[in-house]
C-alpha cells in the first residue's frame, strides 16, 4: 500500500531529478565551452568560480535580468508558450532511465529510478517528439522569416531522423524482449568470458551508430545544427526571444543532449551496470558509473560538435531518408532473424560478425552515394541555394 | 507500483518543471528592466527595415517528407509490439514472415519515392 513516506519519497527524487537535471545543464554548458575551446587551442571561460564552472550560472542569471523584448509582429499566446512547450517535455524524459542500483531503508526498497514505466522506450520517444512542438510553434509564431525557416527545416530534419532514431531502437527491443529500461538494463547483466560486460554495444553495434546519428540530429546538435546555422538564419527559431524565453531554449536543447545520452547510456552502455569493485561505497558506486558513462556518451557529442564541419541540408536529408532509415530497417529484419533462430545457435557470435558486415557495407554504401554525387557534378555553384 | 502512481510521479515532475517556469517568468517580470522603443519592436532583419509579411511561403518538398513521415512512423508504432512479442512467438514461425511482409510493401513504396526523386532535394 502506499502511505505517507511513499509520498516522501517520491516527492524527494523528483526533486533530486530536477536539481540534478538543472546542475549537469549548467555543468554541461561549461564543460563544452572548455572542450571545445582547447580542441581549437584556445581557453575558453575560466573567470567565474574555479576552473570557470560558474560560467552556466552567471550567463543564466544575467539572462535572468536582462528585457524582454516583444517584437510587434509576433502572435503573442504562442510565442508566450513555446519555449514552456520545448522544456517540458526535455525534464519528463529523463524520468525513465534508471541511474543506480535499488537499496534498502528497513524494510523498504528504493529504486534510483523515478519511475518504471513498462513502456519506458517508447515514453522516451514521445517526449522527444513532443521537443519538435516547441521549435515550430517558436518558429511560427515569431512572425519573422529567419524563425519560420529555421522552425521549417528542424521539422523536417526532427522527424526524418526520428524515424532512423526510433527503427535502430527496435532492434534493441527485440533483442532484449522488453520496452521496460529497466527491463534493458538487466538484460545487459552478467558477462563474457569472465571480463567482458553484456552490453548491447557489443552485439548491437550498428543500432548505437544509427542511434547516435539521429541523437545528434533529433537534439539540433553539430554538425546536424541546422535549424540554428547563424551564417544563414541568424539564430534559427529562436532569433526574436531574448532574456529568460531565450534562456528556456537553451535549457531545453542542453536537457534534450543529457536525456539522449543518458538513453544511450541505459540501451547500449549497461546503464548502471559495472563490477563491484569497491563493495564499501554500496549503491553510491553504480550512480557513480552511471554518471562516468553519461559524461562519456556527452563528451562524445562536443567531440563532434568541434570536429565535423556542417552538413548541407540537402546532404541532410539523403542521409537521414537514403542511408539511415533503409539501413535501420534492414538492421532490424536481421535482429529479427537472429531472434527467431533456433536455441542450439550461438546467437550473440553471430549477430557480432554480422554487424561487421554490415558497418562495413554501411560505410561503403555511404562512400559510394557521396562519390556518386560529386561525380553527377551536383555539388554546383548553385545548389547553395537549398532553403 | 501502480500505474496510477507512475503517472502520479510523471505528473508531480510535470508540476516541478512548471512551476520552475512560471517561478522564471514572474521573477523575470519583477526584475528586468522595461524600455520599450519602437525600433525594438520591429522584427530582426540584420538592421534594415523588415519588408513583407514575414509569414512566407516554404517549399512543396517539406509537405512530400510529412507524408513519407507518417507512414514510416505509423510503422514504428506497429513494430514496437511485434518486437516485444516476438521471442515468445518464435514457435509459430510466420510472425517474422509476416512482418517482412508489411516492411516489404512499404519499403517498395520508399523505393518508389526514391525512384520518383521525391527525396532528392535539388532538382
Amino acid at each position: 500500500m502506499i502511505d505517507g513516506i511513499d509520498v516522501l519519497i517520491m516527492v524527494i527524487k523528483v526533486l533530486v531529478v530536477f536539481g540534478f537535471l538543472l546542475v549537469s545543464v549548467l555543468l554541461t554548458i561549461w564543460a563544452e565551452r572548455r572542450i571545445v575551446a582547447l580542441m581549437q587551442q584556445r581557453i575558453g571561460p575560466n573567470r567565474v568560480g574555479p576552473f570557470g564552472v560558474l560560467q552556466g550560472l552567471a550567463d543564466g542569471i544575467k539572462l535572468f535580468f536582462k528585457e524582454d523584448v516583444t517584437p510587434t509582429n509576433v502572435d503573442r499566446s504562442v510565442y508566450f508558450l513555446a519555449p514552456v512547450a520545448a522544456l517540458l517535455p526535455a525534464f519528463l524524459a529523463f524520468a525513465v532511465v534508471p541511474v543506480g542500483r535499488g537499496f534498502h531503508i528497513g524494510h523498504r526498497v528504493i529504486t534510483l529510478h523515478l519511475v518504471d514505466l513498462n513502456v519506458g522506450i517508447l515514453f522516451f520517444l514521445a517526449m522527444g517528439s513532443l521537443m519538435v512542438y516547441g521549435i515550430v510553434l517558436a518558429g511560427w509564431s515569431s512572425g519573422s522569416t529567419y524563425p519560420l525557416l529555421g522552425a521549417v527545416r528542424s521539422t523536417a530534419q526532427m522527424i526524418s531522423y526520428e524515424i532512423g532514431m526510433g527503427l535502430s531502437v527496435v532492434s534493441v527491443v527485440l533483442w532484449s524482449g522488453t520496452l521496460s529500461t529497466s527491463g534493458i538494463v538487466d538484460a545487459q547483466s552478467g558477462t563474457w568470458f569472465g571480463f567482458v560486460p553484456r552490453w548491447f554495444i557489443i552485439p548491437q553495434l550498428p543500432a548505437l551508430v544509427m542511434f547516435l546519428l539521429g541523437g545528434l540530429a533529433e537534439t539540433n546538435r553539430a554538425p546536424f545544427d541546422l535549424p540554428e546555422a547563424e551564417t544563414e538564419l541568424v539564430g534559427g527559431y529562436h532569433t526574436e526571444y531574448t532574456g529568460i524565453k531565450f534562456a528556456m531554449f537553451f535549457l531545453a536543447e542542453y536537457l534534450h543532449v543529457i536525456t539522449t545520452s543518458a538513453l544511450v547510456v541505459t540501451l547500449f552502455l549497461g546503464g548502471w551496470r559495472g563490477p563491484n569493485i569497491l563493495p564499501f561505497l554500496g549503491p553510491l558506486l553504480f550512480v557513480g558509473y552511471f554518471l562516468a558513462k553519461l559524461g562519456l556518451v556527452i563528451f562524445l557529442f562536443m567531440w563532434a560538435r568541434a570536429t565535423i564541419p556542417r552538413i548541407r541540408y540537402d546532404r541532410l536529408m539523403h542521409l537521414g531518408w537514403k542511408v539511415l532509415i533503409p539501413a535501420s530497417l534492414v538492421w532490424t529484419m536481421i535482429t529479427a532473424a537472429m531472434v527467431v533462430l533456433p536455441q542450439e545457435v550461438n546467437r550473440t557470435t553471430l549477430i557480432v560478425v554480422v554487424g561487421i558486415v554490415f558497418e562495413v557495407a554501411l560505410i561503403v554504401w555511404l562512400a559510394r552515394l557521396t562519390t556518386t554525387a560529386l561525380r553527377r557534378g551536383r555539388l554546383r555553384r548553385g545548389d547553395s541555394h537549398v532553403v | 507500483m501502480s500505474y496510477y502512481w507512475q503517472y502520479g510521479t510523471l505528473g508531480a515532475l510535470t508540476a516541478v518543471g512548471g512551476a520552475f517556469v512560471v517561478i522564471a517568468f514572474l521573477g523575470n517580470r519583477l526584475m528586468r528592466p522595461r524600455k520599450p522603443r519602437v525600433e525594438k519592436a520591429t522584427t530582426y532583419e540584420c538592421g534594415m527595415d523588415p519588408v513583407g509579411e514575414g509569414w512566407s511561403n516554404t517549399h512543396i518538398r517539406y509537405y512530400l517528407f510529412a507524408f513519407l513521415f507518417v507512414i514510416f512512423d505509423v510503422e514504428s508504432v506497429f513494430l514496437f509490439p511485434w518486437a516485444v512479442q516476438l521471442e515468445k512467438l518464435r514457435p509459430q514461425g510466420t510472425v517474422l514472415v509476416e512482418m517482412i511482409v508489411f516492411i516489404g510493401i512499404l519499403a517498395i513504396g520508399l523505393l518508389y519515392a526514391w525512384k520518383k526523386k521525391v527525396l532528392e532535394w535539388v532538382k
